[in-house]
Parts: C-alpha cells; structure tokens; sequence
C-alpha cells in the first residue's frame, strides 16, 4: 500500500474515534485503566533514565566549560535548559514510544488477530471510540505529566552529580537554576509533549488495530509501530523547533 | 429469520462468494457447511456486518441490514450473539467479566441482577464455579461455553457460531451442539453455524446450505442430505469408507429396513 492508502487510512481511523460513547462509565473505567497503565506504568522507567540524563548531562557540561571566566553557575543553566527544551520531551518520549507504543500495538494486534475486536464489533460497540481513544486522551494527560516530573528529575540528578563529584556546590547550582531563566521554555516543552503524546498513541493504534495474520504480524506490526513513532518525534520535534523557538 | 438475498463479495476484484441466497428460519440450527476457502466464513462475515457485501441484500425480520446506517444498525447488532471460532474471550477479564461485560455496556442493571444473569448463563452451559477463571486457565471446550454464554447473555435474536467444534475431541463436540441445539429451542433462536463437522451437520442441522467455491452447490435437511444426488456434495460430506458406511447405514435406517436393535444386530452379523 502506498504511502497515501496509509495516511487516509490513518485519518478515517482518527476520524472514526469520536463518536458517542454506548456507555459512559465503562468508558471512564477503561481510560483510567489506560492513565495507569501508561502513566504509572512508565514512571518507573522515566525517573532513572531523567535523573541519569540529568547526571550525564551535568558532568559533561563541567568538562566542556574548561575557561575560569565562566561562572560554574553557566553549568547549571545548561542542565536546565537542555533537560526542559530538549531530554526530557524528546528523549522521555523516545523511550515512551518503545514502552508504551509497543505495547498498545501488541494489545491492539492480539485483540485483532484473536477475534476480540471482532466480538465487540459485533455487540455493538464502536471499537474505534472504546479502544483507541481512551488510549490517546490518557496518553495526551499522562505523557506531559511524566515529562514534567523527568525534568523536575533530570534537574535534581544534575545537581546530585555535580555536588558529588565535587563540580559545583548545591547553592551555586541552585543560583544558576534561577538565571536567566525563560518560562518560555517549558511552554514550548509541553507543546512538543502533546504532539508526541498524540503520536506515541495514535501511531501504535493505527498498526496495531489493522494488523493482519498471526503472531509474528502482531511483532512486525509493533516494531514497526516504533519504528515509524520514533522517525515521527525527531521529525516534529525538527519542525516544531524551527516553528516555535525565536532565534 | 433471517434472508439473504443474491450476496456477492469480492476482494481485489476476486470473486470470493456470488449470487447466494438462503432462508434461515428461527427455533432452527442453520448450517453453512463446504470446503476450505469456499466463502463460508465470508458469507457469515458478511450477514454479521463485518463485511459489506457487493451487492445484494441480509434481512433480519424482514429489515434490511446491509441498507442500514450508525444507530439503527448498532440495534440489530444487540440482537445478534456470536460465537467465535477461537472463543475470542477477552484475556485481561474473568469469566465473570467477560459474561458481564454486554450486560454492563447495553443495561443498567444493578451488579447484583447482572451476576445472577450471568450466573444463570453459566449455569445453562453447565459451567457453574468458574467465574473467577481467566480464559488462560480454561480447556478449549470451557472457553467455547463461556464464549457461548457470553452470546446468549443478552438474549439475542440471532446466533452465529464459526466452527464451533473446531479443536474439540468429539465427545466434547457432542455437549457443545447439544448445548447450541437446545439453546436455539429453548429460546427460538434464528442459530446460524458455520462447520466441517459432519456428526454437527447429521444431528443439529435443520438447514444446511454447501457452498462450492463461493456459489450455492446444495440446500436441504439432515434427512434430504443423505439422499442427495449431488456428486460434490456427497463427495464433500462422505469423503472416507467410514463416512460413506454410515451414510448406507442411515439410508437403510430411513428405508425402515433396520426396524430395532435386534434387525441391525442380525445385520451386522
């Protein structure tokens, strides 16, 4: 199928998302079961990789910044702003479209293949509006949550590296957390959240939801998913970059 | 009841079934049987809606199905149970959930008369004291009881079974389309199944439609089966010596050439 077949595809499928709901509170109860599972689920995995981005990020900054007219303060602003602009929604949400993505293919792949998705077609219930999107509203609040806390943890796991490694001292660090600083940042932050939210979502359903054949199209279906929502997030966040940011 | 009329569907302009009609008539077991790849399965898509027929027409009490839209067609599919050829049981619910599940998304029923209807179900398709099992946990012929159960919850009109025996060691067949025989009775359901198993064709068909590569080959009784003339159907259902014995056998049966155990014991002498 060409590119277009898909694309259409992908748009009648969003398109057939929202429709009135047979029930609302079993639709309420499967989208708190999807914040769970996407977002409790993933905190686990988004703290250490934060907090170690963070570490990371602040030892390297130290070791660039060789020049003693430069504050060691300067460390501290980078970490800041390289976690908020750039590590926690874009790396954060790499990471999530192999967790979350993978799995939200698979489950819609296995209920596909063994028929489920067929036995709720035939109850009559609107699969499209009971499968696909709770996931996407639960990703669209739970994804932005999760990249605030990484950068609220990749924050702290560059000052707990540099205070332990003797860089830069606690009161330094949190002095230059302060300068010149740009809310501006986290605005722009959680608009590349939402975008890849949607996509981390959407995209994984697309493959999942129309997976044809057995097991092994229910694993090519999921790589695949992640593959494309990987290429999709480097790409908006590209775009949204040059959009967005003034330079 | 249910009519289909001249359905056609094709995919990637392949004809995969064409120009079939049947009547199938409530209180009765209606049986698609045929070849693999004969457009049984499709047909059974088709009448269910998960496939939109070319042209031609699938009424259910006389209302056109496939001329529906959204509302009204989300109405007859509330009528309609279906029992998948994998059981399709939800993974992530227990029997109890599964059972309950059409119970809680179309009434709103307190939970106590929903677990006593879905205890009342399991009770029918003799499965008491699984409700807290997960489909993991269950044998292929539980799963296609809860599965069955999980059909006739909300009383449906219409009964659709792929394969129901598929998988299944023949004595665990038998309870099952004892089970559907006596559900379609009880209840005057309009029961359509699709199958190879020719003891379900022989004992529950009250209709039986042979498809032979997508067309109508042959329509009939379990009785008028024996006799029919037709080559591919006769090659289909008695395929092996064993089949073809029995078929004499019943012949003779019906002729009244074997009138009691003590004739049939003299003939087998």
């Amino acid at each position: 199928m060409s590119f277009f077949t898909h694309f259409g595809k992908y748009l009648l499928m969003l398109k057939g998302m929202f429709s009135r709901p047979e029930n609302a509170r079993l639709y309420w109860k499967e989208f708190m079961h999807q914040c769970v599972e996407i977002g409790v689920g993933s905190l686990g995995i988004v703290s250490i990789i934060s907090v170690f981005m963070g570490a990371v990020s602040a030892v390297q900054t130290a070791y660039q910044l060789v020049s003693p007219l430069i504050s060691k303060s300067t460390i501290a602003q980078i970490v800041r702003d390289t976690v908020i602009l750039e590590f926690a929604p874009t790396l954060v949400c790499i990471v999530l479209a192999g967790v979350v993505g993978s799995k939200i293919a698979s489950e819609l792949g296995n209920m596909r293949v063994s028929e489920q998705i067929d036995a709720l077609e035939i109850m009559g219930i609107k699969t499209k509006t009971y499968l696909i999107l709770p996931k996407v509203v639960a990703a669209l609040i739970m994804i932005p949550l999760l990249v605030v806390i990484a950068m609220a943890l990749g924050i702290w796991g560059g000052r707990l590296a540099g205070v332990a490694s003797g860089i830069i001292d606690g009161y330094t660090y949190d002095r230059g957390l302060k300068e010149f600083f740009d809310p501006y940042t986290i605005k722009f932050a959680l608009t590349k959240s939402y975008v890849f939210a949607f996509i981390i979502s959407s995209v994984p359903a697309f493959y999942g939801y129309f997976v044809k054949g057995g097991a092994l199209e229910i694993g090519r279906a999921s790589t695949k998913a992640v593959v494309v929502s990987c290429i999709l997030i480097l790409l908006f966040d590209y775009i949204l970059s040059a959009l967005l940011l003034p330079t | 009841m249910i009519e289909v009329k001249n359905i056609q569907k094709s995919f990637d302009s392949k004809i995969i079934i064409q120009d079939v009609s049947a009547v199938m008539k409530a209180g009765q077991c209606n049986l698609i049987i045929g070849a693999s790849g004969s457009g049984k399965t499709v047909l059974m898509k088709c009448m269910v809606g998960l496939f939109d027929p070319d042209h031609g027409s699938i009424l259910y009490g006389g209302h056109d199905f496939t001329a529906m839209e959204g509302r009204d067609k989300t109405e007859i599919r509330k009528e309609i149970g279906m029992l998948f050829q994998g059981s399709a049981l939800f993974d992530s619910l227990n029997v109890e959930q599964n059972i309950m599940f059409p119970l809680s998304m179309f009434t709103d029923w307190t939970y106590k008369k929903k677990l006593d209807r879905v205890n009342e179900v399991l009770n029918r398709v003799n499965l008491p004291d699984v409700n807290r099992k997960f489909p993991a946990e269950l044998s292929g012929g539980m799963k296609k009881r809860v599965a069955l159960a999980r059909a006739i919850v909300l009383n449906p009109k219409y009964l659709f079974c792929d394969e129901p025996n598929s998988g299944l060691d023949p004595q665990t067949s038998l309870v099952i389309d004892k089970l559907i025989k006596e559900i379609t009775v009880e209840y005057n359901i309009t029961t359509v199944i699709n199958t190879h198993d020719m003891n379900s064709v022989m004992e529950i068909g009250n209709y039986i439609l042979y498809m032979y590569k997508g067309n109508k080959e042959w329509e009939g009784t379990n009785q008028e089966i024996i006799f029919s003339k037709n080559q591919r159907l006769n090659d289909f259902i008695f395929a092996s010596e064993f089949l073809q014995d029995a078929k004499d056998m019943r012949m003779l049966e019906q002729k009244g050439k074997i009138a009691d155990d003590r004739n049939m014991d003299e003939l087998l002498k």
